[in-house]
């Protein structure tokens, strides 16, 4: 394709938008000042007349925001990264269909679906997760920088790992997701346990994350790239990593259902695609990995290509279907057996971390066995793969008819059950490093 | 409290004006807070699904184990903070109004800024310094080879929290006591009292309506209080519980407000409590115009400890604006006692923007804390002077905002009002006076408190004179009630307009526009991103300063109203 005639077609086909559609464009975003900011300065001078008015809500609450506003909508634009968000509004009949004019947008990234099948919401830049870490405060401890996620069960990470709650930050329960679908249910819910008897803390929102890496408060930190990159590039110690499995999942936008400037949001969408509003995004504060591979040639150095790059072609194939499908019992399942019994899982991991040092050389089979067995406890799951999926359990959650407890009774349980695993297998670990003498 | 003792005839007579008065502020909270809040929590009664009514799920609250351990740790953290708040609050307050003390006005008006601490900045500045790889950690790390976990666990949130809420015993005890008449103090020292028999008999027994005030709000906002815990990642207390439930589980989930209803329930036991005690005590007195206790010098040692232990106080509970302060000048700050290097550039470009956000605040904040002193004040008088059916109702749907979390309040109102369409089409939810709204009935049992107290200590005697020498009722109360209740009204105001300023959870749902957004959402537009730290940081030292200078002219007035000899005219 004859790359400067398509832009110079594009900007006069922008243009004429322009000229057509004055007026305000109203954005609900979970994005930062920092990245809206420069996007709504180069749209507004693409498109002079136009003004892009931004408010700021988190997610969920602009979820709930466009839910109790539609018998009355005024906002145009919904611009999150989560793409479960979209799923949510686009089901609620939410978001309207719209095509883009911008061409040369490939159909997937990684192995996610850029845009919505049906047409109801675009991907604008991608996102893989993975691990940053605070520089300095790893010297200090003398640990060193992890690689993959195994790495993060390791002795030398206990206490320093933080994460968001995965019922509090779309990106994490991806994050989660990957890993489930990657290592299979069982060995997944045992990584992430081993994983989670390192945590520090479980904060409440995806960027308390970043913000406890970047003053050092905490050593490494479970998250999306973009966070790691913008604090790289803001100055501050620390740096990021992709592990092996991982996946890129697209960061969206779509346009409200009765939009009152239909044809305004039409072009923002546009703009946002195109080549001059893709730039932006590697905005020092913003460091987005583009949708639009035309833009990776003015990529600033250490940013991925995630079309190019082999890294993101060994990446996991991930289902959409079964992560939304779960998803609510997957959060749970966290909160009650990771996030809610932090202090237990953490002295139990401990105990066996303690256990495995003294054993490491020793040829006792008997207290190894015990070990073996702490872990079994602690990586134990209250319900099977199928079990998740089930009209009981789901019905327990919406209340539907199917329903044979109520989800209070069932986090009791669950959390129950975590709580006497994680106690026996404290106990199993110090018999067995009493063993160990 | 104070019996009322109007002859029959002349209470009737005055009837239908308190009636409508008490009619009008019944349909505001009506509007404003209850239908709203109540079109969110009725889902606590409902059968998930088929929304049938049900009381099931507060039997699924008390076999819950988290539910039952989150219940047990709010009520020991509200407690303690108490206990701690006031071993902060009241030396200060008792220095400052006992003893002629320089800059005591200063004093008060920075022992009052641990209330002004602005969302997300505030909850990391807290962290450079006290949290584990904080300043002091870091320091005591070095040097010591020992760190002290300030910020974690159970009593991290009672730390912080005693820091966070003593200027509510500050401030409610420091007016008390200046409305003692120095006579009593004199009567008491004619017969041969002093020193401490003096405090414990005279000065302590008169400040209880103000000491038990601010106790009550310290006791129901920690309890009630959602941002500290989360800050410190402390999950298993209320307030967080119904705050995690309502956000991330969904409306349509039962036990977030199961939790949010068991939250009122509690805030209003407590503040009933507070009535309680004074139930059957009349703490008025009727002199006025003593300027306020005998301010006694201090010999050299006395002061020298007395100035050491104001010094002590307040910089502890300054440190975290200290902390922001040195956040907003900071270029990096990691894992590092203080910042690497220091800058302008953080206010450079906040500037632009910042003027219109002050605005906002200024205009939001002292119009919510004007509605607060002003419906707050109806319904102590209400209360307090007369014997309207419900009265207490007033008192106790007021007290209940405190414990309707933020994110509660703003979706009810966009869910009465929004279908609510001004002629042009504007949904009435959009229009900033709905944020203003919402403001004031956040803030209004703040106000309510403090002039209650106020009130509590006007002997109704003085009110009777009047009337016996022919002043109605409206002239009674505008020419003795409300000079009277000045101070009281001012702390009211002051209270409530601070910490409407730095006001986020209910402002986020609500705001439409940059153009109307105070300065607690440019804060949080900045907080979301590496970069955006120092700016926000920087917004958070104006919105200190700010809310900092309008409390230091609003002491130096109840300052000069106190020093006024009698009352003019």
């Amino acid at each position: 394709m004859n790359k400067g005639l398509w832009a110079l077609s594009a900007a006069i086909l922008l243009s004429n938008v322009a000229l057509a559609q004055e007026g305000t464009v109203t954005v609900v975003t979970s994005f930062s000042k920092d990245v809206t900011d420069p996007i709504k300065a180069a749209f507004e001078a693409a498109h002079p007349g136009t003004t892009l008015e931004v408010q700021n809500k988190s997610t969920s609450s602009g979820v709930v925001y466009l839910e109790e506003t539609r018998g009355n909508n005024q906002t145009d634009l919904f611009w999150a990264s989560a793409p479960d968000a979209f799923v949510t509004l686009k089901d609620q009949g939410l978001l309207s269909t719209f095509k883009p004019t911008v061409e040369g947008i490939p159909e997937t990234v990684g192995s996610y679906q850029v845009n919505d099948r049906d047409g109801y919401f675009f991907g604008f830049a991608a996102s893989g997760y993975g691990m940053m870490w605070n520089e300095r405060y790893l010297e200090a401890n003398g640990i060193e920088a992890p690689a993959e996620w195994n790495d993060l069960a390791e002795a030398q990470y206990h206490d320093h790992v933080v994460i968001a709650a995965p019922s509090r930050s779309g990106t994490t329960h991806l994050t989660v997701e990957t890993i489930l679908q990657g290592e299979g249910w069982e060995e997944g819910w045992k990584l992430l346990k081993l994983i989670g008897g390192n945590f520090q803390q479980v904060t409440d929102r995806s960027f308390g994350v970043p913000e406890a890496v970047n003053s050092g408060q905490a050593g490494v930190g479970i998250v999306i790239d973009f966070f790691g990159f913008a604090a790289r590039a803001s100055g501050f110690p620390v740096d990021f990593a992709y592990p092996s499995v991982t996946t890129v999942v697209p960061a969206n936008i779509g346009i409200v259902a009765n939009a009152p400037n239909q044809a305004g949001a039409e072009a923002f969408v546009n703009f946002l695609l195109s080549e001059d509003g893709q730039l932006v995004l590697f905005d020092p504060a913003i460091q987005r990995l583009p949708i639009n591979p035309a833009v990776y040639d003015r990529a600033p150095e250490g940013l991925p290509n995630p079309f190019k790059d082999p890294q993101f072609a060994s990446m996991i194939t991930f289902d959409g279907n079964v992560s939304s499908q779960r998803s609510a019992v997957v959060d749970s399942l966290f909160d009650q057996t990771v996030t809610f019994q932090l202090d237990n899982l953490s002295a139990a991991v401990a105990a066996i971390q303690a256990a495995q040092a003294a054993a490491e050389g020793k040829d006792m089979p008997e207290a190894k066995a015990m070990i073996e067995e702490a872990i079994g406890l602690v990586a134990g799951v209250p319900i099977t793969e199928q079990d998740a999926v089930s009209a009981e359990i789901l019905g327990a959650f919406e209340g539907g008819d199917t329903a044979t407890a109520r989800q209070s009774q069932l986090e009791q349980e669950w959390a129950a059950f975590a709580q006497k695993n994680y106690a026996e297998a404290k106990q199993k670990a110090e018999a067995a490093l009493a063993l160990l003498g | 409290m104070a019996e009322v003792s109007l002859p029959q005839a002349k209470a009737g007579r005055q009837v239908p004006g308190l009636v409508l008065l008490m009619l009008g502020i019944a349909a505001f909270l009506a509007i404003f807070l209850l239908i709203p809040a109540g079109t969110v929590i009725v889902v606590a009664f409902t059968e998930k699904g088929s929304g049938a009514f049900t009381l099931v799920n507060f039997l699924d609250f008390f076999s819950n184990d988290l539910f039952k351990r989150s219940l047990v740790n709010s009520l020991y953290v509200s407690a303690m903070s108490v206990v701690w708040a006031s071993a902060f609050a009241l030396p200060l307050a008792i220095i400052t109004t006992r003893f002629e003390f320089r800059g005591a006005v200063l004093i008060q008006t920075l022992g009052f800024l641990p209330l002004i601490m602005p969302p997300f900045v505030g909850a990391v500045a807290m962290q450079l310094l006290f949290g584990r790889n904080g300043t002091f950690n870091l320091l005591l790390e070095q040097n010591f080879g020992f760190r002290l976990p300030f910020m974690e666990g159970l009593n991290g949130v009672i730390f912080v929290q005693s820091l966070h809420y003593f200027p509510f015993i500050l401030i409610n005890v420091s007016n008390s006591l200046r409305q003692i008449d120095s006579s009593m103090e004199e009567a008491a020292q004619n017969m041969g009292a002093s020193g401490f028999t003096l405090l414990r008999k005279i000065v302590f027994p008169l400040a209880m309506p103000g000491y038990l005030a601010g106790a009550a709000l310290v006791f129901v906002k920690v309890f009630d209080d959602l941002a500290t815990p989360l800050l410190l990642n402390v999950k298993d207390m209320l307030a967080p519980q119904a705050y995690l439930r309502v956000t991330s589980i969904g409306l349509a989930d039962p036990m977030g407000y199961v939790i949010a209803t068991i939250l009122i329930a509690v805030s209003i036991f407590a503040m009933w409590g507070s009535v309680a005690i004074m139930k059957g005590r009349d703490y008025a007195t009727v002199q006025r115009g003593g300027g306020g206790l005998a301010r006694r010098k201090l010999k050299r040692g006395e002061a020298i400890l007395a100035y050491g232990v104001v010094v002590l106080v307040l910089l502890l509970v300054l440190s975290p604006h200290i902390g922001l302060l040195l956040l907003s000048f900071a270029t990096i700050w990691s894992f590092s006692p203080l910042p690497d290097g220091y800058t302008l550039a953080h206010y450079s470009r906040v500037m632009a923007e910042s003027s219109i956000y002050i605005r906002n605040t200024l205009v939001y904040a002292s119009t919510a804390g004007l509605i607060d002193v002003v419906i707050g004040g109806g319904i102590a008088y209400l209360v307090l002077r007369t014997k309207l059916f419900g009265r207490q109702w007033l008192d106790w749907a007021a007290s209940a905002a405190l414990a309707v979390p933020g994110v509660v309040l703003g979706i009810g109102y966009l869910r009465t009002f929004y279908n609510v369409s001004l002629p042009d089409g504007t949904p009435l939810a959009t229009l900033p006076v709905m944020v203003v709204l919402a403001l004031a009935i956040r803030r209004l049992p703040y106000a309510l408190r403090a002039v209650f107290a106020a009130m509590q200590q006007i002997s109704v005697s003085l009110e009777e004179a009047a009337e016996n020498l022919g002043a109605n009722k409206s002239r009674t109360v505008r020419r003795i009630v409300l000079p009277l209740m000045l101070g009281g009204l001012l702390a009211g105001f002051v209270t409530s307009f601070a910490t409407a300023a730095v006001e986020l959870s209910a402002t986020l749902m609500l705001i439409q526009s940059s153009n109307e957004a105070p300065i607690a959402y440019g804060l949080y537009m900045f907080m979301q991103s590496p970069a955006g730290r120092g700016p926000g940081a920087a917004l958070g030292v104006i919105a200190v300063l700010l809310v900092a200078v309008c409390t230091f002219v609003s002491h130096l007035v109840i300052e000069r109203s106190q020093k006024s000899p009698g009352l003019k005219k």
